[in-house]
């Protein structure tokens, strides 16, 4: 399963051997081939990591989740919200390997994120520590049910 | 009225605690102005001509007395003392200092009020029936349904960065005061052959550029599975609406490109996919809702007989109260339209006045409608002198409810950066001339909207008479539009022809009306007759 805690509650990232930028919130070691095209991937039987693009549809993938080890999502501009979706769409299908937001990853989109099921975060420039630790204590609670683990604010109200 | 609990109250605290930390950011050169833009929009703060405008959101347009109180503080504490009260049922202030932002937030959160979403590529505030409750016509209360989409819309983790701005409209009633069809997804509630509550969902709708009305997708959608519907739509909008071009990138083009039938096919096929997701707050989360919307003590025995002996009084209460469904009761309209003044605009003064008649006169409710005017919603007749005497000597008895003197104006050149032309003076000057002439009253229900731009935020497309301003080599020039509605019996309005100059708009809106008084048949409004006769003698008028 994927480790959905949050890291509010104590852990911090570990940084991956690869990146100096990279947060994760996983336990297993990052994967160390690079990702291909969804393209290439959907061509190519042995591929365990893709990197959707923001124009890609997610949902090609759900056939082949048993053998994906990465998906890295990719944000060429912090305010194209398409891969939101696609994070989502994965974790809903049940992929419970790596999602990691890649390229204009920023410290106001963290915990959006995380919520839409990303545990790891390979921004291009790197994230201040503390503000990062910020990002993801500010809300206490959430209105939604999404791709995490927490609870709902209309759920509490009806425990 | 709806009252936050304690989740509700940590919420907007957080968020308040968020836009300090972010303008701290911004201000330490952490963030760039463009890193900044989008989240201080998020927060209602928008960059103008001359300063900061803020606009605080006003949940479907519903707020108590003391609410009212701290926007007329907000008022005089951050601005120059006055508010403008805006198409989305909101209010924005016009001269705001960054640094004063996120204590004016601070101060909103004691009140349980925000900003949360009144800007940005985001899902904005959700708008309603400003009588909703109080509407004789009414199948139920269509509050509580957009105070449940309130709370999934609010700080939504995948609908935060849309291709473009999202606005959603809740009504419940066949009579439309929302502009229902004219948002991006419009919702009303309705009763099905068994008698069950479902929602008739119509999407991608829209003034702007390019107006369009919102095609229906589905007429039933049960109550319990209201936001697993609505997330169906967002997400196929989020992924497949246009980011290439901001100018095509609300849904209404997605669904135009797509067709009406493909874009419901996709939607629903999301929605097969979100069923079992989980995303659906339980049915006893819109019970405890409800429970906030009930009736209020009405006086059972409150009489129905009024004395009409003072005319200006009588006058009053023909021209701005509305049927209620409790006998003996009506809703008020509170015109923010006088003669001479700026549509929408009241000063703290004004606003006390309105929040202590809240607080007296009708159960400590307020509404703002999106013709830019304020409701007291459960009025009972008998108390109706005592009202109207209040709202007089504060300036805001003007009985011109619907009437062509009832404009809809955007803020224009006179504040906007995105404004081609200035709106509030020509709406002065319209109402002034119909004033003068005494016409009026004669000329009964006739809806005049005045945009500045293309963006179409005074709603011109809806007026029954629409005018636009634009810039024609660097003068203002005003086109003219005829036939539009935003009601139930929604239509667009087509342009009469060449625009006119500031003066000459003035003189052209009063031909026209010349034409309708000559043309009409029996009650028939401007609309109507318009519509039965067409566009043909109204240009022969204007240009011939």
């Amino acid at each position: 399963m994927v480790d959905q805690t949050p890291p509010a509650e104590g852990r911090g990232p570990d940084t991956g051997p690869e990146s100096e930028t990279m947060l994760r919130y996983r336990k297993d070691d990052p994967v160390a081939h690079a990702a291909v095209t969804v393209d290439a991937f959907l061509d190519q039987s042995n591929a365990a990591a893709v990197r959707v693009e923001p124009g890609d549809d997610a949902r090609e993938l759900i056939p082949h989740l048993e053998r994906l080890d990465l998906v890295e999502v990719n944000f060429p501009s912090f305010g194209d919200g398409r891969g939101y979706s696609s994070a989502r769409i994965l974790r809903e299908a049940g992929y419970a390997g790596e999602l990691r937001a890649v390229g204009d990853v920023l410290v106001d989109q963290l915990a959006y994120m995380r919520r839409c099921g990303f545990d790891a975060f390979d921004p291009d420039a790197p994230l201040d520590a503390e503000d990062v630790e910020a990002a993801f204590a500010r809300w206490p609670e959430v209105y939604q049910s999404a791709a995490d683990a927490r609870t709902p604010i209309w759920a509490k109200r009806h425990a | 009225m709806y009252a936050y609990d304690q989740y509700d109250q940590q919420m907007v605290d957080a968020r308040v605690a968020e836009f300090r930390d972010q303008a701290l950011r911004r201000l330490e050169g952490k963030l760039s102005e463009d890193q900044f833009k989008p989240l201080r929009l998020m927060n209602g703060l928008y960059l103008q001509l001359h300063a900061y405008m803020l606009r605080v959101a006003i949940p479907y347009g519903t707020l108590s007395g003391a609410q009212m109180h701290t926007l007329a503080d907000i008022a005089e504490k951050y601005d120059r003392g006055y508010g403008h009260f805006t198409t989305r049922q909101n209010i924005q202030y016009n001269w705001i200092k960054l640094e004063d932002a996120a204590d004016i937030l601070a101060d909103l959160a004691k009140v349980e009020m925000h900003a949360i979403q009144t800007s940005g590529n985001c899902i904005r505030n959700i708008s309603s029936d400003h009588f909703a409750g109080a509407a004789a016509d009414e199948v139920v209360d269509p509050r509580p349904y957009a105070e449940l989409l309130r709370q999934w819309s609010s700080f939504h983790p995948e609908f935060s960065y849309l291709p473009r701005k999202f606005k959603i409209a809740v009504i419940a009633s066949e009579q439309d005061r929302a502009a229902m069809r004219l948002h991006d997804i419009g919702i009303n509630i309705v009763r099905n052959s068994d008698g069950e509550l479902g929602a008739a969902f119509y999407v991608g709708g829209g003034m702007g550029r390019t107006p369009m009305i919102a095609p229906q997708i589905r007429d039933f959608v049960p109550l319990d599975q209201l936001v697993t519907y609505a997330e169906a739509c967002l997400r196929v909008y989020n992924r497949y609406g246009r980011r290439d071009n901001k100018y095509k990138a609300r849904i209404k083009i997605l669904v135009h490109e797509l067709g009406a039938e493909e874009y419901t096919r996709q939607v629903e096929e999301e929605f097969q996919h979100l069923l079992d997701s989980g995303v659906e707050p339980p049915f006893a989360e819109l019970e405890r809702i409800r429970t906030f919307f009930a009736d209020p003590a009405y006086d059972e025995a409150a009489p129905d007989d009024i004395d009409r002996s003072d005319p200006d009084f009588a006058l009053w209460v023909d021209r701005n109260t509305v049927a209620h469904k409790q006998d003996g009761y009506v809703s008020a309209v509170i015109s923010l339209k006088p003669v001479g003044g700026i549509p929408g605009d009241a000063t703290a003064a004004q606003m006390r006045v309105m929040a202590d008649l809240a607080t007296s006169y009708s159960f400590d409710e307020l509404r703002v409608m999106h013709t830019q005017n304020v409701v007291l919603p459960h009025v009972r007749r008998a108390d109706l002198h005592a009202v109207w005497t209040a709202l007089d000597e504060a300036g805001l008895g003007s009985p011109n409810l619907d009437t062509i003197e009832d404009i809809i104006a955007c803020p224009g050149l006179d504040y906007c950066s995105l404004a081609n032309a200035r709106s509030i003076p020509v709406a002065q000057k319209i109402a002034q001339r119909f004033a003068e002439t005494k016409k009026t009253a004669t000329l009964g229900q006739l809806k005049l909207k005045i945009s500045g731009c293309i963006n179409a935020c005074g709603h011109h497309h809806a007026g029954h008479i629409g005018i636009l301003g634009v810039d024609r080599k660097g003068v203002e020039n005003y086109q003219l539009s005829l036939g539009g509605s935003e009601a139930e019996d929604v239509s667009l309005a087509k342009i009469t022809g060449p625009g006119f100059d500031e003066d000459g708009i003035v003189d052209a809106v009063e031909t026209v009306t010349s034409v309708y008084e000559r043309e009409r048949e029996g009650e028939e409004r401007f609309l109507d007759t318009y519509r039965r006769i067409g566009m043909g003698p109204f240009k022969e008028a204007l240009y011939g």
